[in-house]
């Protein structure tokens, strides 16, 4: 098992929002989570990734069979944790390029490897950047700053693509995007999908499911996961919105 | 030599300065030029009426002297060289006879030439003798720009005035090297001094000056420093001032800049250390057309204080001026930035900017940001804008969800917050200096002995900032 979350509260400033999570996600599997605006899909997201902001009440939450909560962040991101956010932050000053370096040098260095030269890095950019199609001068500005939202989206699965992941949590990267930029997100998760790692695909719509096709569909509503199944129940959604969930 | 030093470890007040210059009247300053001693006698009158600024005055609201004055320093009518010079300089400054205009406690250093009159007409070195030797530039130029019936403490410089660095440009002269003005602080007692500087660059002239304010050991000091810098038509100065003083250090620099017609400024104030610094930055257009760019870093922590005064007179129609003020303050340290801009009625097409922007990493760290803009014309662009927060915590989160540690994202932040200053110094070998000067006081590795942008040529700094006067 490669997550493991069991009857997970989270509140912040004493507000609950994740009311009794359960879920499970095995390496190799792709799970898409769905569900309306405002019900606590960013909140599991940023909990898994150790954001403090949010306090875990109740539960438990375990990644590779090892307590995660008391992890600190970049302790789980050295662990193989990835974060795509759904409103990736500017930051002034910092050259994703730096930024890269600095990052993949850090988890090299956790694992135990040496750290890379630039020009394997630079090598390794190069590629990546083909991958996700962003224009090569994108990687000399400062991390987010002035993009566009598809270059901020794409930049995170670019990163994705860069850190390589065991558990990659995409959330509302479709969100905003066109036909062709959605293409190219997909892309560059099915490039990476295997039997060693695995996804969580938060999403507002069945759309990007045509292109990843998940193993499992979750449904969070208020806080809990009132539903699962395949991927028939994101077509289910799509049909039905979510206003008959209310009554389950 | 017989009377070199007075009063030791005597606090630093009022009285003792106006006996210390009735004592003097009859003998150090009999040498004097007719005109320097009107000057001084004016200036000393002014003092008697000023005193050392209090919190009362509204210029030094935020920033307390009575702490600094109290402490107890000797004073020094000559310079006393009981350390080897050789060593304060070593590494630090290669070839320091013929390269670096250095100054130490105030004083000119020099082996041989204490002026240098180059080949292409420029003129280097001590004030005292520029005072001697050029005395038509001097009447035409010093004590022109540092008013000092404004400020008590520039009067008091005035009043004793004995050395410092001279500059002079003639007219068209461009110089290729950059100008190094070091002043070493370094004394084995607690001194106060009180150097001044003027620096005079002719019509469409040219010049890079890196003028840096060390200090060597862990004494205190009291350091007033006056510097007048006058920029001809169409003349250009990049000008970088560098401070690392150590904590208990108090120094006042006053720089008053004087923009002719079409002039440019390019000026860079960098505060890596020291206990408490005051800048006083005053920039008068004289003469239209001319641009001004300001830019400020200050790194402060324990109980530091820094205070970046900028004035900017836009007393003629379309010129320039921004001002970038941006600081990084930890534990218990204090900054004020008081930036003024008065646009005058006339000064018509006028374009201005202040910006002032801090980070406090702490609680207990604060700083007072005062932004002003003084309008009178109408036809201009004038803008200013203050932001003072804590280290942006999405930012943390993101950098370290990417596996980057807290210690190093706090690093790539700050580092990307001072780098909007540093980014803009054009010399490279210095701006490579600099940023790794920067790196190291993040960091908290930066020594108080590591002096201004020179240093050894040794295997592990493989980078040279090496100026030959004869070669500028
Ligand atoms: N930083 C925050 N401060 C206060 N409330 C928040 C914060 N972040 C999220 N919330 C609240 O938590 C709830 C769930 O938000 P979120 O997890 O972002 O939902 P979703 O991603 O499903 O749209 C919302 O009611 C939202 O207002
Ligand atoms: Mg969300």
């Amino acid at each position: 098992m490669l997550l493991s979350i069991k009857n997970l509260h989270a509140s912040i400033n004493g507000k609950e929002i994740l009311k009794g999570i359960d879920l499970e996600v095995n390496y190799g599997e792709v799970h898409a989570i769905m569900g309306p605006n405002g019900t606590g899909k960013s909140t599991l997201a940023a909990v898994i990734a150790g954001r403090d902001l949010f306090e875990v009440t109740e539960g438990e939450v375990k990644y590779k069979d090892k307590d995660l909560l008391k992890v600190p962040v970049e302790e789980r991101a050295r662990e193989g944790i990835f974060l795509g956010f759904q409103y990736p932050v500017e930051i002034p000053g910092v050259s994703i390029t730096n930024f890269l370096r600095t990052a993949l040098n850090e988890l090299r260095k956790y694992r135990g490897l040496d750290p890379m030269s630039a020009v394997e890095f630079l090598k390794l950019m190069e590629e990546k950047k083909k991958l996700v199609e962003i224009q090569s001068n994108l990687t000399n500005r400062s991390v987010n700053e002035g993009f566009s939202g598809g270059e901020k989206k794409k930049n995170e699965i670019f990163q994705m693509a860069m850190l390589d992941p065991v558990l990659a949590i995409l959330d509302e990267t479709d969100s905003g995007l066109d036909i062709d930029a959605l293409r190219i997100v997909a892309k560059g998760v099915n490039h990476l999908r295997r039997k060693d790692n695995a996804f969580l695909i938060i999403t507002h719509y069945q759309r990007l499911l045509e292109y990843i096709i998940p193993d499992y569909v979750h449904v969070l509503f208020e806080g809990k996961i009132v539903k699962s199944g395949g991927k028939e129940l994101a077509i289910e959604l799509e049909e039905k919105g979510y206003d008959w969930l209310k009554n389950t | 030599m017989k009377e070199i030093k007075t009063d030791t470890k005597e606090i630093i007040s009022k009285e003792r300065m106006i006996g210390l210059f009735e004592k003097n009247r009859e003998g150090l300053f009999m040498t004097d030029s007719e005109f320097m001693s009107r000057i001084r006698k004016d200036a000393m009158e002014r003092f008697r009426e000023l005193g050392f600024p209090t919190t009362k005055l509204e210029e030094w609201k935020n920033t307390d002297l009575k702490a600094s004055l109290e402490k107890g320093y000797g004073y020094y009518l000559h310079p006393v060289i009981d350390v080897d010079v050789q060593k304060v300089f070593h590494c630090n400054i290669p070839h320091l006879d013929t390269a670096i205009i250095a100054q130490l406690n105030g004083w000119y250093v020099s082996k041989d030439v204490p002026l240098m009159e180059l080949g292409n007409g420029m003129i280097l070195g001590s004030l005292a003798e520029a005072f001697k030797e050029y005395p038509r530039i001097i009447e035409k130029y010093y004590g022109k720009y540092a008013d000092f019936t404004s400020s008590g403490l520039t009067a008091l410089n005035t009043a004793f005035a004995q050395d410092g660095i001279f500059i002079y440009v003639p007219d068209n002269v461009s110089s290729q090297k950059t100008i190094q003005m070091v002043n070493v602080i370094h004394h084995p007692e607690s001194i106060f001094l009180q150097s001044r500087n003027l620096i005079i660059l002719g019509k469409n002239s040219r010049i890079s000056l890196v003028h840096c304010d060390d200090s060597y050991n862990q004494q205190a000091s009291f350091a007033n420093i006056v510097t007048e810098v006058f920029i001809g038509e169409n003349a250009s100065l990049d000008h970088y001032k560098l401070q690392n003083m150590n904590n208990d250090s108090t120094l006042i620099s006053s720089v008053y800049f004087n923009l002719e017609q079409a002039a440019n400024l390019e000026s860079h104030f960098i505060s890596f250390n020291g206990g408490l610094l005051r800048n006083n930055t005053r920039i008068l257009f004289n003469g239209k057309g001319g641009t001004a760019n300001v830019r400020g870093l200050y790194l402060m922590d324990r109980k530091q204080h820094i205070d970046n005064h900028v004035f900017v007179d836009h007393a003629n129609p379309e010129c320039t001026s921004s001002e970038l003020f941006k600081g990084i303050l930890d534990e218990n340290a204090s900054g004020v930035f008081n930036g003024h801009v008065l646009v005058r009625r006339n000064a018509q097409k006028t374009n201005a900017y202040q910006g002032n922007k801090n980070i406090l990493l702490t609680d207990t760290a604060r700083v007072n940001s005062k932004p002003f803009l003084e309008i009178y014309a109408d036809d201009v662009k004038c803008s200013h804008g203050s932001a003072t927060g804590q280290l942006d915590s999405e930012a943390m989160f993101y950098l370290r969800q990417r596996g980057i540690s807290e210690e190093n994202a706090r690093m790539l932040l700050m580092y990307a917050f001072a780098n909007e200053v540093i980014s803009k110094i054009s010399i490279e070998p210095l701006r490579l200096r600099i940023e790794d000067m920067v790196k190291k006081r993040l960091r908290g590795e930066l020594s108080v002995c590591e002096h201004c942008v020179l240093h050894c040529n040794t295997p592990e700094r493989p980078l040279e900032f090496d100026i030959d006067v004869t070669k500028i």
